[in-house]
């Protein structure tokens, strides 16, 4: 198999020769409703201009007119993809401000809801890329299992997504009696299907010409530009807040980081289907010293939620399926926040795009904007 | 030396503040002629990675406070800095030559609250159509009047308080 050669043809001198091409906002390969304008010299992309806000829901506005309980659910909405992953977040930044203490089960619940939905978040990206790139089982496989995961959390939350599950100080709700057996058996599971996964993808060889080699990101240029997450750890930088800052359960729980030095799209589906592989070894260790005892503290039940009133700022980050996910938070001693700040890891990692996609041909336009692995609805907020 | 000292014996008259957030971090509260140098000797220290910007109003100041989130993956380490602007004359230097994660942050601080930043290449509207009226997260933004966005013949968005114009 030859490999991948990168366009080094010279640009055309007379630019006024260039044609510009509108992509999206309803293009398929977006995920969403991206809109790129494209100049394009022959086959070549010179420049790309980003259109984004169609998703624009503004919801650091709405934060800021609704009790501090309320938000949370609206936070799962921003990042539809992986929505516990907002909660833990917010609900983060707020325990941390007001001083509250959560339950050690209820951090130990939390570690294993967000596991399941690092792995469903990764399973959606990798279905949708795989369709990105011609390889329609990939979608078939991924959303199979994927909702064999959603149909356990909504066991646990009610709901296959937007759960609302988290709560300052604890969870909603005790794991259901039947929760244990049943997510270790899907543990299992998801562990064979990973090699599956692999061992179609890895060995396809349309699918490894299509991303070896392409959309190069230094670590340099990944740290410039603010990416994070899967992204940034393809580019070989070796960081992972579950690691170097441990939240939740995070910090009595073994797991490796993948790192990929290469930079390009292969490694960053490489770095997350591994990352599924930790998802799961982390998720049968949370099982194994689950401990027992309350899953909120004492005054935090229900309807005492809404009394939490921190005073102070704080900024609170968790490591998202896409990156480190930020809520700079301001409480004015009321019952209602003064201002929620949302740091998206998508939005970083949009601003890229135009960078990666430079003199790229037009057909590795979807190969790379897929490998990011972008939502809009958390690029917009 | 720690980050924020080593920041305030270069600066002397530049830095206002030496303290802490709520939560421990380090913070820097600097005036906003020196930011674009002192963020440039941040980075020199370090401090690779912009986090995120933060835009906050207060009106009962009449100011508004744009916060920087500093990180050293290298000695992983974090720095806030914090400077103020009156509201009237929203203006700060840029910050995108010195980390380019500005490019887009910076661009929606301006969208959101009207914070012009010096220097930016390319400074306009990143989340709302560019004729949008006012910054939606000042406090004093009108919440009850509704704005409405349709296309124009150029393709080019319209927003116009009157929900049939443009239909």
């Amino acid at each position: 198999m030859a490999a991948y050669q990168p366009c080094t043809v010279e640009p055309h001198p007379n630019q006024s020769d260039w044609i510009t091409l509108n992509m999206g906002p309803q293009h398929p390969s977006t995920h969403g409703v991206l809109r790129m304008i494209l100049q394009l010299d022959g086959e070549i992309v010179r420049q790309v201009e980003l259109v984004i806000g169609y998703l624009h829901r503004s919801m650091e506005k709405m934060a800021e007119n609704v009790r501090y309980p309320h938000f949370i659910i609206e936070c799962d909405r921003a990042d539809y993809v992986a929505n516990y992953h907002y909660e833990a977040a917010y609900v983060r930044a707020v325990e941390e401000l007001a001083g509250i203490v959560p339950t050690p089960r209820a951090q130990f619940i939390r570690t294993i809801c967000l596991e399941f939905d690092r792995i469903q978040s990764h399973l959606v990206w990798l279905g949708t890329y795989g369709l990105d790139l011609g390889a329609l089982n990939a979608f078939w496989y991924g959303f199979r299992e994927r909702e064999r995961i959603l149909d356990l959390l909504q066991e646990l939350t009610g709901v296959r997504m937007h759960p609302n599950y988290f709560r300052f100080g604890g969870v909603k709700a005790d794991l259901t009696p039947d929760f244990e057996r049943k997510a270790l058996a899907l543990c299992d599971l998801l562990a064979g299907k990973v090699d599956e996964y692999e061992s179609f993808l890895s060995q396809s060889d349309t699918f490894v010409m299509r991303t070896q080699g392409v959309g190069a990101m230094s670590r340099e240029m990944a740290i410039d530009w603010g990416v994070t997450g899967p992204n940034a750890r393809a580019s070989g930088l070796d960081f992972d807040q579950r690691r170097d800052e441990p939240y939740f359960a995070y910090g009595e729980l073994e797991f490796e980081v993948p790192v990929r030095p290469e930079g390009d799209c292969y490694a960053r589906y490489a770095v997350r289907l591994e990352e599924i592989r930790q998802s799961v070894r982390l998720i049968r260790q949370a099982l194994d010293q689950l401990p027992q005892g309350p899953v909120i503290p004492a005054g935090l039940e229900k309807g005492y939620q809404f009394l939490v009133h921190p005073n102070g700022e704080h900024y609170a980050h968790v490591e998202g399926p896409r990156g480190e996910i930020g809520i700079y938070l301001i409480g004015d001693g009321t019952t209602f926040p003064y201002r929620v700040k949302m740091r998206s890891p998508c939005f970083q990692n949009l601003s890229v795009l135009p960078e990666l996609m430079r003199d790229c041909l037009i057909a590795d336009c979807v190969a790379i904007n897929g490998s990011l692995d972008l939502v809009m609805g958390c690029v917009d907020r | 030396m720690s980050a924020p000292t080593d920041l305030q014996e270069r600066f002397p008259s530049a830095v206002l503040q030496v303290g802490a957030l709520d939560d421990g971090l380090p913070l820097l509260c600097v005036s906003p002629e020196a930011l674009a140098s002192i963020a440039a000797a941040a980075k020199e220290l370090g401090f690779d990675y912009l986090a995120c910007i933060t835009g906050v109003d207060y009106p009962s100041d009449d100011q508004i406070e744009v916060i920087y989130n500093l990180y050293n993956y290298h000695r992983r380490e974090a720095l806030v800095i914090k400077v103020r602007i009156p509201r009237g004359v929203a203006r700060l230097p840029s910050v995108s030559g010195v980390w380019r994660a500005a490019l887009f942050l910076e661009r929606e601080t301006y969208d959101l609250l009207g914070v012009h930043f010096e220097g930016h290449p390319e400074l306009k509207r990143i989340l709302l159509p560019e004729p949008w009226v006012g910054h939606p997260l000042r406090k004093d933004y009108d919440m009850n009047r509704q704005q409405f966005v349709s296309k124009g013949p150029q393709g080019e968005d319209i927003v116009s308080f009157d929900p049939q114009e443009g239909w």
